[in-house]
This record gives structure tokens, sequence and C-alpha cells, in this order.
């Protein structure tokens, strides 16, 4: 990846960050440290992989996308936004009564969103679904589908991922985002996925395994599960919860707590000055 | 008088939907290796490119079907009650009904007349799972007949449709060449104005068999009305019966709890309230048997609904 792209996507991912954050502390709730975690996935998927078109967001042959981490909604509308398919004051009305965003994807009044989850474990099938349609009708499009490492505790990610292997959905590309936390704590402690990566393996995925903040690695991902065929790809990408917010890295507290004016003020700071760096 | 043909709703869904693989190109099937059992089978043999065994994994059925919705395609998902309706309810409930996917589910073995294999496939709660998700449809056909035009009706509807279906092959009561399904509108298949039986799927034969006792024998006109579509249900052919009647009685193979019975009777409470009895399983679980003899035994016989009528009239 040439430099002055890493550069354009790691700015954008960074307003996309502050779009997190912004989302969150107006909705007084919501779910800032996975929706940090998966950003720059969401920000090179939407800016540079998918054919996707905001003024006709319904198109039969666009790319998919599938957010069964559900809960990162604040991530993807800030994607979404800033990608332009709705109007970024939007973002500050997060899950308020009458609000377009609800606290988790809604397929049926968000433009951009193509899947209503929330319930973990469910997206994945969905993508499925939508990756077989496009089998059958013949069509190039490709799907995404953004997994947590929590997630894949719920059974049915391993019902689907047995499901795609089967029916070889090459047109499927998985990502766990492996950020080692979910609610209780630790993964590992909570009730360990790992080793994910053999995990996915076993059920007849080609795996890759990358930092989920480095562009150029995430770029490299993509090319080559659109390039393997006869089987679908997870790509587990290891990432920080929290990423780029001090007092949110790392932290599974961060999990599923606003934070207030104060933390505010110190967590846009935080992302003003990674953009500072970035503009030099 | 001719032979009763008899026949199981199951096959009714089965052989529709190998008829319809062929006039619409968009549907596909889905099952969870019980495709023998659902009568699936029949579209699999016709049209193998689009049928898709999920294996024993109901959950991941409802969402593969959900996804298939979302790009355009019209999924029938499908199992036995008990596994599509409960085991994979949130899935519909979230995947297929919060963002009311066009998918139609077909719910095989409901009711206790399942027969020998027991309480654990003999789902009496499905309806009322599917009656409290908002925008589902839910058809319970009486026969073959019904059955056959409820699965081309769901197709025409735009959005999730529960349709159930049972194993016990059961008397064709209504003529192929006269009958009209209208999704949402119930039938009066008897008229009368001493009370009004009202009953669903294969109580509905029953009900009417009862209603020709309760005629010869005890010179009572019992009105019977066949609602196979419980949700939305029809509001007017109930009031009507209520004004015009002064009684109900409900009859329906699944739990009093959540099913016709409360539907019939949150119609009544609300536009006209006369006395509303119920018929059902009675809130407990089945138990193995053939399937004929468990519904006498579970008060679903023809004796049963003809004793009600007279103790209520």
């Amino acid at each position: 990846m040439n430099e002055q792209l890493e550069l354009k996507l790691k700015k954008t991912a960074c307003k996309v960050r502050m779009g997190v954050i912004e989302g969150v502390y107006n909705a007084k709730s919501g779910h800032p440290g996975g929706s940090l975690s998966i950003t720059d996935i969401l920000t090179y998927l939407y800016f540079e992989k998918m054919n996707v078109f905001p003024n006709d967001p319904k198109n039969p042959d666009r790319d998919r996308f599938v957010l069964s981490k559900g809960h990162c909604a604040p991530a993807l509308y800030a994607v979404l936004a800033e990608r332009g398919f709705f109007d970024h004051d939007e973002i500050k009305k997060l899950r308020k009564v009458g609000a377009l965003l609800q606290g988790h994807p809604d397929m049926k009044h968000i433009p951009g969103v193509d899947m209503s989850t929330g319930s973990l474990g469910q997206g994945i099938s969905a993508a499925c679904g939508m990756a077989l349609a496009g089998k059958l009708s013949n069509k190039s499009y490709r799907v995404y589908a953004a997994l947590g490492d929590g997630e894949i505790q719920e059974g049915q990610v391993w019902e689907a991922s047995m499901f795609a292997a089967h029916n070889k959905l090459d047109n499927l590309c998985i990502v766990v985002d492996s950020n080692g936390l979910q609610i209780d704590g630790s993964v590992n402690d909570v009730c360990s996925p790992e080793p994910i990566d053999a995990k996915f393996e076993a059920f007849g995925f080609n795996t890759i395994v990358i930092d989920g903040h480095d562009f150029a690695q995430i770029e490299k991902a993509f090319d080559e599960a659109e390039k393997v065929k006869g089987k679908p790809t997870a790509i587990i990408a290891k990432t920080t919860k929290g990423k780029d917010v001090s007092f949110m890295e790392n932290q599974a507290s961060w999990h599923g707590t606003a934070p207030n004016a104060e933390q505010y003020e110190i967590a846009m700071n935080d992302l003003k000055n990674v953009m500072a760096k970035l503009e030099g | 008088m001719a032979d009763v043909i008899k026949k199981a709703t199951r096959d009714s869904y089965g052989e529709t939907l190998a008829e319809l693989g062929a006039e619409n190109e968009n549907i596909v099937v889905l099952d969870a290796d019980l495709a023998a059992a659902t009568k699936t089978i029949n579209f699999k043999k016709k049209f193998p490119e689009r049928f898709f065994d999920c294996g024993i994994a109901e959950g991941n059925m409802m969402g593969i079907a959900a996804g298939l919705a979302a790009a355009g395609k019209i999924p029938f998902a499908s199992s036995f009650a008990m596994f599509a309706a409960g085991r994979a309810f949130e899935q519909i409930r979230n995947s297929i009904g919060y963002p009311h996917l066009n998918v139609k589910i077909g719910a095989t073995h409901a009711g206790i007349s399942v027969g020998e294999d027991g309480a654990t496939h003999q789902c009496c709660e499905d309806i009322a799972l599917m009656r409290s998700i908002p925008g589902m449809v839910i058809i319970n056909p009486s026969d073959d007949t019904e059955a056959r035009a409820a699965v081309r009706a769901a197709v025409e509807h735009e959005g999730p449709v529960y349709m159930r279906f049972g194993r016990l092959a059961v008397p064709v009561i209504n003529d192929p060449e006269t009958y009209h399904f209208e999704l949402g509108k119930g039938i009066t298949m008897r008229e009368g104005n001493d009370i009004t039986i009202i009953a669903t799927g294969l109580m509905v034969e029953r009900a009417l068999n009862a209603a020709d006792i309760l005629k010869n024998e005890h010179g009572v006109n019992a009105r019977v009305i066949n609602i196979h579509t419980i949700k939305p249900i029809d509001r007017d052919i109930i009031v009507r019966a209520a004004k015009e009647t002064g009684k109900i009685v409900t009859v329906e193979e699944h739990n009093i709890i959540g099913g016709l019975g409360e539907a019939v009777c949150g119609v009544v409470c609300e536009e006209c309230p006369v006395p509303v009895i119920r018929i059902g399983v009675n809130d407990c679980f089945g138990c193995s048997g053939p399937a004929v003899e468990l519904l006498e035994k579970f008060g679903l016989g023809v004796d049963n609904i003809v004793q009600t009528v007279l103790k209520n009239k």
C-alpha cells in the first residue's frame, strides 16, 4: 500500500473514531470499545474495498457488509456517514427516540445497513444466505461480515461456518475482531475461543491472521480472500479494544459504557492528537 | 357416499413447493435434515440446485433464509414446528421478523398428532410464539386443498409467513374446484345461530362432524367457522358470530394458552363480550401413542366438542 493511501485511510479512520465517541457520548450509552477496535477494518472496507453506492444503497450489485457484532453500530454508522450514506448530524441523535440510528443496526430504515443485527451469532448466517443468493443469481458481489471474538462463543457461528465451507462460499469473507475482551473480562478467562484461526481452518476456511490496525496487512488479507476459490476466508484481526482513546484501550469496562463530559473531552483530545500527528 | 380422501398437509406443502419451483425461479428451499419428513424432498428432486440442506442446525437455517431474502430470493425454511418455531424462535424474531424479511417458514409435524414420537416432538406452543412476533403471518390450513392454496398465498404475500402443517393424513373437506383462499379471511363452513364453533387446522373437520351430531341428535344449529389465518385474524367474522350466536367455542390442536382461543378472546372481549370456551391441549405436554388416540385423549375428539357445546349452549 502506498503511503499516501495509508495516510488517507488513517485520517478517515480517525474521523470515524471521533464519530464513535460523539455518538456514544451524546446517546449516554452504547459500545465504544469494540467500535474503536473494528474501525480500521470498516474504514478499509467502505473506502477502499467494497463496491457500494451511497446514492443507491440498495443497488443489487453492491458488495454486502453484515456487522454480526451489531453492538459496534457506532463504528458502522460513523463510517456510513463519512462515506455519504446519510448526514453526519444523525450521529448525535444515536439511540434517541425517533432517531434514524437505532442502538443496533436496522436495515429497514438506515441507508447502507445491509442486515439488522445485534443478537450475537446471527449476522454470519445472514451473510451466508446473501453469499448463497449471489452464487444462485450468478452475481459477482462479495459479502463481508465482522464478528467479535466473544461472539464466536455462540454455537450458531459454527453452524454457519460449517454451512459456508460446505457450500464453498468463496464470495464470503468474515473478519473476527480479535480484541481479546468481552463484557465479563478477557475472552480467555470467560470461555476461551482460542485458537481461533485453527478452529476456522478446521471448519474449512482459508484463514489469515493480521494486525487489524495495519492498513497494509488489512489490504493484503482482503486481496488474498478475493483470490481464494472454493472456500470462504476468515481474517482474524488482532486488535486493541478502545483503540486510540487512552483510557479505553484494553479495558473490558469500556465495552458498553459511555464517557461522561470530562472523559469525552479527554477522548476527543486523544483523537485530535492522533489526527495532528497524521497531518504532521 | 364417496370414499373420504385423506392427505397430510405436509404432503400438500411439499407437492405445492415442487409446483411453485417451476413457476418462480426465485424460490429457494431450505431444510434441516428432515426433507423426507417435511416433504421438501419433492422440491429437492425437481430443483436440486435450489435446495439446500442446512443439516441439523435450525437457528442457522433461519439466518440463511434471512440472508437469501435480503438478497431478493423467496426462501422456504422447513423443519418440524418444534424446532422451527421453538428452537429457532429468536433467530426468527430478530433476523426475520424485525427486518420484516420475505421468509416463508414451513413448519410440519405440529401439534400432538405427531403421535408416537411423543412430547419432545409435539409442538403445541408454536402459534403462541409466532403470534407474539410483530408482522408475522400465521396460516394453519385445515386440509390438502387449503394447504396448497396457503403455500401459494404465502408466496404472493411480501413478508414473513409461518405455515403450520401436520403429519397425520386428514380428510379433504374443501372442494378444490370451488375453494377460494383469502389471507386473513375466515370461512363460514356451516351456518347456524345457536352457538359458533371456531376451529383451525385439522380441528375444522372435527368441528364439522360435531356440528352434524349437534344438529341431528340435539337440534342445535352450530355455526362453524374455519380460521386458517390465525394472524392477522379475521375480526369481522368473529364479531359477527359473537353478535349473532352469543356464544363461541374455539377448537385447536395447540395449547389453549396463546393460540386461536386466546386470539378469539382478544377480539370478543374488546368488541362484543360473550362467553368463549376454549378447547385445546389443556396446558400440558403430550405423550406417545397413535395420533388419533392422542387427539381423543387430549380432548380434541368430536365427542368432546359436542359435549362442550351442549354444556355451554
